[in-house]
């Protein structure tokens, strides 16, 4: 017999108390918990993503539309970097006003060119307010995975309020699960000397998110326009 | 290069003991475990439907072991439809053999590793070193295990029981032996530290082209799996490499991608007091030029079936390692996680081991008595899982002997010789009765969740918590009972 009969035939032996028609899953679970914690306006959910974001260390800043590019090539600036890698389908708007040196993420790029980048700039997919996290789906603005995990500053931009939601089941909800999601909740970090925080062990160990608000130059919502 | 196995372990009262005798280790624990619960308390008490996400994700669980068979096929489907190609090990040998065989396949000889419960819990280190495969762990608490030929002592904070100084000694030694060396003049503030970690593990992160990872959660409707971690070494893991091989157990499976709700909303606050960790990794098969273009998933059993065929037992499935179990347990914080001789170590350990491994060896029919029954554990579980009942059941098991399954069949189990699991559990409960404070704490968080639990055993439990004067759940009265036996003392060495 091979391994996979063996172990479903021990599980269904194993089950010999599980009655036949016991409880299907869709009754099985109570779902009587909550789809978001507190009653917040549109204005609040955004600000609670903005503290929660701080509160993890994160640098935020808020725009709006036609201040984003200034405000890239400002944290690119003071940030000194020498160049930016950017995913194929990022508004090109976005880095007009900056004059680091762009580097495109091609199917050829190796880890290696990668690592000699400093900075990267993406949209998102999302981002939750409640738990202060962006996530990442791959989409053409945000880029292979790698892109956002190797360089050592991450500029992650939010449309705001189209892109937030208040809490993680309104986050799966939207989610597909076919594409590979990065759910990121400030810099890397670990605890694991005396429990003492410290920021970036190998992902980005800078995170700024740019909150936008408004009409800017890029008025195209890959995700749907519902308002959290 | 990694640190001994488990194999060998004295039996828990024997592993206490030194463990309690030694002042740095219990420092260290007692200020991490301490700090942990606390933040832990207020990550709770920040979401108003714990109580409701509690149940919800116990009766996730709960639902998915009782139609396992249904939920593996169909993860197979959706995870062989999405591009991944599964295997399945009945244990740990035929596990390890499907890995080094895939490793070899890609004609490497080095992988990196994420951490994983399963791997350590199937030796695969070893294993792979013992073949010529060199496997490197890039978690930093687990780098400092291995770098310290060391076992890990807590499921989410392996090296706790090391602090700064033991840590930058380590690294000063034995980096150079394996890759990068640890800059000149390493002081031991943990920035520093934790910089060496990344510039050594960083050259083996871009040369890698094999990637091995568990996971935290597979989906059996979408075929997604899911690993939750903080450094980004996960996400280096599982999405440089051209290979990636996840060994998962057969238990971390869940219905539905809504499901990962209640679990992405729990874990976190339960383990790392974080609304949320810094990063989260979903994948699904493969993706098309972004990340590892090959993906096996090995389905692992090595006594998990076993533990299912046991009513009372297969609770402990529910398990989502988030080690909040531990950081209450007055016996973990004083005994160590080494004295479990596991890889699972406090309060689930104690009842996860004796069921994966069965209770034939000195130290697997000691574990289930290296608790006190005070029942913090079932209070902070995120999954409910009633640990004190369990432990009491297993110590049936041990005393009386009775019906079991090992490897699929079903066994009937002689009791303990001269109730010798017994005795020694006296004796690994002394240390812990002799520091009053910890077993008060104990004993205050089991009056309230005393009327949680039946005053005698349902079943076959029943004769066996009748006739003897250990209650089910001690609210005060074994602190009597351990009076009027003066201590165990006439039982023990
Ligand atoms: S038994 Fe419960 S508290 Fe302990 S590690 Fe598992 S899920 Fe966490």
């Amino acid at each position: 017999m091979n391994s996979r009969d063996l172990i479903l035939g021990r599980v269904r032996r194993a089950l010999a108390d599980v009655p036949h028609d016991d409880t299907p899953y869709d009754q099985a679970v109570d779902r009587d918990y909550l789809r978001e914690h507190g009653d917040r306006s549109v204005e609040e959910t955004v600000e609670l993503l903005a503290e929660n974001l701080a509160d993890y260390r994160a640098i935020v800043h808020r725009c709006t539309g036609d201040e984003l590019p200034g405000v890239l090539a400002g944290i690119l600036a003071a940030r000194g970097s020498a160049s930016v890698v950017v995913p194929p389908g990022l508004p090109p708007e976005w880095l007009s006003a900056a004059d680091t040196a762009r580097v495109e993420d091609r199917a050829v790029s190796t880890v290696y060119d990668l690592d000699e980048v400093e900075s990267v700039v993406t949209g998102c997919a999302l981002a939750v307010a409640e738990t202060g996290t962006i996530v990442l789906d791959g989409g053409p603005d945000q880029g292979r995975r790698r892109i956002t995990l190797v360089p050592d500053h991450h500029i992650c931009v939010v449309r705001v309020p189209g892109q937030v939601v208040s809490s993680v089941p309104q986050a799966l909800e939207r989610l597909d699960p076919a594409r590979p999601l990065t759910w990121i909740s400030g810099p890397s970090a670990t605890s694991d000397i005396e429990l003492d925080r410290v920021e970036g062990v190998h992902g980005p160990r800078t995170l700024e998110v740019v909150l936008v608000s408004g009409d800017g130059p890029d008025r195209t919502d890959a995700n749907g326009g519902d308002q959290a | 290069m990694s640190g001994g196995t488990f194999v060998g372990m004295p039996a828990f009262p024997e592993a206490a003991h030194d463990a309690v005798n030694n002042k740095t280790l219990r420092a260290n624990l007692r200020h991490a475990t301490h700090t942990i619960r606390g933040k832990r308390a207020k990550a709770v008490a920040e979401v108003s439907d714990w109580a409701q996400l509690r149940e919800a994700g116990k009766r996730i669980k709960d639902h998915t072991l009782r139609h396992l068979d249904r939920y593996l096929v169909q993860l197979e489907e959706s995870v062989t439809a999405a591009g991944g190609v599964v295997h399945w090990a009945a244990d740990a040998d035929e596990a390890n053999r499907i890995v080094i065989d895939l490793v070899r396949m890609t004609g490497e000889s080095e992988v990196v590793k994420v951490k994983s419960m399963a791997t350590q819990e199937i030796g695969l280190n070893e294993v792979l070193e013992a073949e010529g495969i060199a496997a490197y762990e890039t978690d930093l608490a687990e780098l400092i295990v291995q770098l310290g030929k060391d076992r890990p002592s807590h499921i989410l904070v392996p090296a706790i029981h090391r602090n700064r100084g033991e840590i930058r000694d380590i690294f000063a030694r034995e980096m150079s032996e394996w890759g990068r060396p640890a800059p000149e003049g390493l002081t031991d503030t943990p920035a520093e530290l934790a910089e060496a970690a990344r510039l050594h593990l960083r050259e083996k992160f871009l040369r890698a082209k094999v990637g091995v990872s568990g996971a935290n959660f597979m989906v059996a409707e979408t075929g997604t799996l899911v690993v939750v971690e903080s450094e980004g070494n996960g996400r280096m893991c599982l999405t440089l490499p051209e290979t990636l091989i996840s060994v998962v157990g057969i238990e971390k499976i869940v219905p539905t991608w809504q499901d990962l709700e209640v679990f992405l909303q729990t874990l976190p606050r339960s383990s790392t007091a974080e609304r949320m960790n810094p990063y989260t990794s979903t994948w699904t098969g493969t993706t098309d030029g972004d990340g590892p273009q090959t993906f096996h998933l090995v389905l692992i059993d090595n006594g998990r079936t076993d533990t299912l065929a046991d009513e009372v037992g297969r609770q402990a499935l529910r398990c989502i390692r988030c080690s909040a179990c531990l950081n209450v347990c007055p016996v973990y914080e004083r005994a160590g996680g080494h004295a479990y001789g596991s890889v699972y170590p406090g309060p689930i350990g104690a009842i996860l081991s004796p069921q994966l491994r069965g209770t034939a060896s000195e130290i697997d029919a000691s574990l289930p008595y290296a608790s006190s029954l005070c029942g913090a554990c079932y209070e902070v579980c995120p999954v409910a899982i009633d640990i004190p009942e369990v432990l009491v059941h297993l110590r049936e098991r041990v005393v009386e002997g009775g019906p079991a399954t090992r490897e699929g069949t079903k066994v009937v189990l002689k009791p303990a010789k001269g109730h010798a699991a017994e005795r020694a559990a006296m004796r690994a409960a002394r240390w812990a009765f002799s520091h009053p404070g910890a077993l008060r704490t104990g004993q205050r968080l089991a009056s309230r969740t005393r009327r949680f639990h039946p005053r005698t055993l349902p079943g076959p439990g029943r004769a066996w918590s009748a006739t003897r004067d250990l209650p089910a759940v001690p609210a005060e009265p074994f602190r009597d009972w351990w009076q009027r036996t003066n201590g165990g003392k006439d039982t023990g060495k």
